[in-house]
């Protein structure tokens, strides 16, 4: 009997001790792998980041100089595309959300398209984004294209988001506006949406992550001529791609990518952290 | 009617008139898709009366409330059929203006739910809606409905702080007092206590108690003695053939002293019948 107990208690003891160390492992691998590559790449790329390197614009092909032109490029580009996705997205969401009853057929198409988009390589908006926007419209290797195509690829994230956000929204605020005489629009801007900001800036973390990050699409798009950028018809690099570019046909560039790839992080980063932030400002405000 | 409602005014095909009570329903019912909620309802309330509804879980009271104020407009697949008629108004005629009608008719629910502003937006928001915004307006018309509810002392340091860091009873009675605020003619109340302590409970019905004859209230109770004392009339609903049916409605005397249905009797001494 008493052998038994202590018996099962041994291998309860053995699972337990299995499941603590694989939870462990993975937290320590996926943590590891990260900071692996930060730490690698501030390594190598701390020697060259400096006010300078910000400042100037890239020579020889990018293996000397900085990046100034890169990140008006990139600002612009990111620029154009959330200034389209947003509002297309806020429009979208509110429609899905508010509109549209969750087993309506409409919406269930809707919603079975965006996920489909939300999947697709990005490669494909690229050709898409070139055939469209670059050729049809006329826009050509510029900036707008490549913007106009990030918020393509966005579109899907920034709207089930939204959507989440609106619908998580307690029904009671819905019911005790309506009952109180006031109208949905009203609702809508007073109370529904002000409530779903956290998640709002959520999506649009997620989106910009993605956008910053993008080089497939935006190498048909905006193309990759490193001068500064006069106009938003003109063509631009974006800094992804300008890693891309000189990790990968430059000879002697690998020096500057790390750097850029360092700016590129802790541009993602501040991204982030701003974005918490406010979001977390917000919810203060409304508590 | 003494006042001229905002309803009324605006919707000159509104007009109804089956029956000299105030609020009159008539073979009403409900159903959500092809599931009845409830079936044929007649019922009359006379003005300033306060009627207690009774019945046991899932009857359709809360769905009997809601088609007062067309809040069942906002359900998907939710059909109601029958005539509903209040003062003048025929509730269920489709042009009826369902903003005006929700000012005259409010509505309290089970759980209380302030938005997520200050103390002074929560009635000031839905007072500007109705195009009420001079501030001198909206400050008297606040520091009125909150003495009514007996909040005022409570709060009227922290009118800028926020709704939802008041007690369940406190926030309770903002929400009467939201309502009141919009001058309604009839209120419906879903529950109004069933969320709170006993003591924030003794406070809201002693409230209730005090808006007798000013306004028409129907209030859903699962607190038979509740009703007792502070209902004029009452109604039993109870689950027939898997459908909600008002079985008996009457003075309080009749139904728990002298009650003409044997469910009724059952009901209102405690048993289950
Ligand atoms: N939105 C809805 N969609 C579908 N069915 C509903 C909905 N609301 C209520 N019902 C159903 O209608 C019936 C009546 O519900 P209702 O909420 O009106 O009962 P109730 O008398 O208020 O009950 P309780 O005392 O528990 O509040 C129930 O069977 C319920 O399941
Ligand atoms: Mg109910």
């Amino acid at each position: 009997m008493n052998n038994l107990e202590s018996r099962s208690r041994k291998t309860i003891a053995c699972k337990d001790g299995a499941l603590a160390v694989l939870v462990w492992g993975t937290a320590i691998a996926i943590t590891g792998i990260f900071l692996w590559i930060a730490i690698d790449v501030t390594w190598h790329g701390i020697g060259q980041v400096s006010w300078e390197f910000l400042t100037t614009e890239p020579r020889n092909s990018g293996r000397d100089g900085g990046i100034s032109s890169i990140l008006i490029s990139t600002g612009l580009i990111l620029a154009v595309c959330l200034g389209t996705a947003v509002p297309l997205a806020l429009g979208t969401a509110i429609l899905l959300a508010e509109f549209t009853a969750t087993h309506n057929r409409f919406g269930q198409w809707v919603r079975r398209s965006l996920d489909m988009l939300a999947g697709v390589p990005s490669i494909v908006f690229g050709l898409f984004g070139n055939a469209f926007f670059s050729i049809t419209l006329g826009l050509g290797f510029s900036i707008l294209s490549g913007g106009l195509t990030l918020a393509c690829t966005i579109l899907p994230i920034l709207i089930r988001t939204i959507e989440v956000g609106l619908r998580s929204v307690p029904d009671d605020y819905r019911l005790g506006a309506a009952s109180l005489g006031v109208s949905r629009t009203s609702t809508l801007i007073h109370v529904l949406l002000p409530s779903a900001i956290p998640s709002l800036i959520a999506g649009l973390i997620l989106g910009m992550g993605r956008a910053i990050a993008e080089a497939a699409a935006l190498i048909f798009t905006s193309g990759y001529v490193d001068r500064t950028p006069t106009s938003l018809l003109d063509s631009g690099r974006s800094l992804s791609i300008h890693i891309y570019d000189l990790s990968m046909n430059v000879p002697g560039g690998d020096n500057n990518a790390y750097a850029s790839v360092l700016v590129l992080l802790v541009l993602l980063l501040f991204i982030n952290s701003t974005a918490t932030g406010l979001s977390k400002l917000w919810m203060h405000r409304s508590i | 009617m003494t006042k001229t409602s905002p309803a009324t005014s605006s919707i000159s095909s509104g007009e109804a008139n089956f029956s000299n009570s105030y609020l009159v329903t008539r073979e009403l019912s409900l159903s959500y898709g092809d599931r009845l909620a409830f079936e044929d309802v007649n019922f009359e309330v006379d003005r300033g009366e306060i009627v207690a509804l009774i019945g046991p879980s899932g009857c359709g009271k809360t769905s009997f409330l809601s088609c007062l104020n067309r809040l069942t407009d906002l359900f998907p697949n939710c059909r109601v059929s029958g005539r509903i008629q209040i003062g003048s108004l025929d509730i269920m005629n489709p042009k009826i203006d369902s903003i005006a009608l929700r000012r005259q008719v409010g509505m309290i629910f089970q759980k209380p739910n302030p938005f997520p502003f200050s103390i002074w937006k929560n009635i000031a928001f839905p007072l500007k809606e109705h195009g009420i915004k001079n501030r001198d307006c909206l400050d008297e018309i606040i520091e009125r409905v909150l003495r009514d509810v007996g909040l005022w002392d409570e709060v009227k340091d922290r009118l800028k702080s926020s709704a939802l860091g008041l007690s369940g009873g406190q926030q309770q009675r903002l929400c009467i007092a939201r309502s009141l605020a919009l001058e309604p003619e009839v209120l419906l109340m879903d529950e109004p206590c069933s969320a709170l302590d006993p003591i924030s409970s003794g406070i809201v019905e002693d409230l209730i108690a005090s808006l007798r004859r000013k306004y028409t209230i129907l209030i859903v109770t699962h607190n038979l003695a509740q009703a007792k004392r502070i209902a004029d009339s009452a109604a039993l609903f109870w689950v027939q053939n898997g459908s909600g049916r008002l079985i008996e409605s009457g003075p309080v005397e009749q139904i728990f002293n002298a009650p003409k249905h044997s469910i009724t009797a059952a009901y209102a001494s405690g048993m289950r019948g």
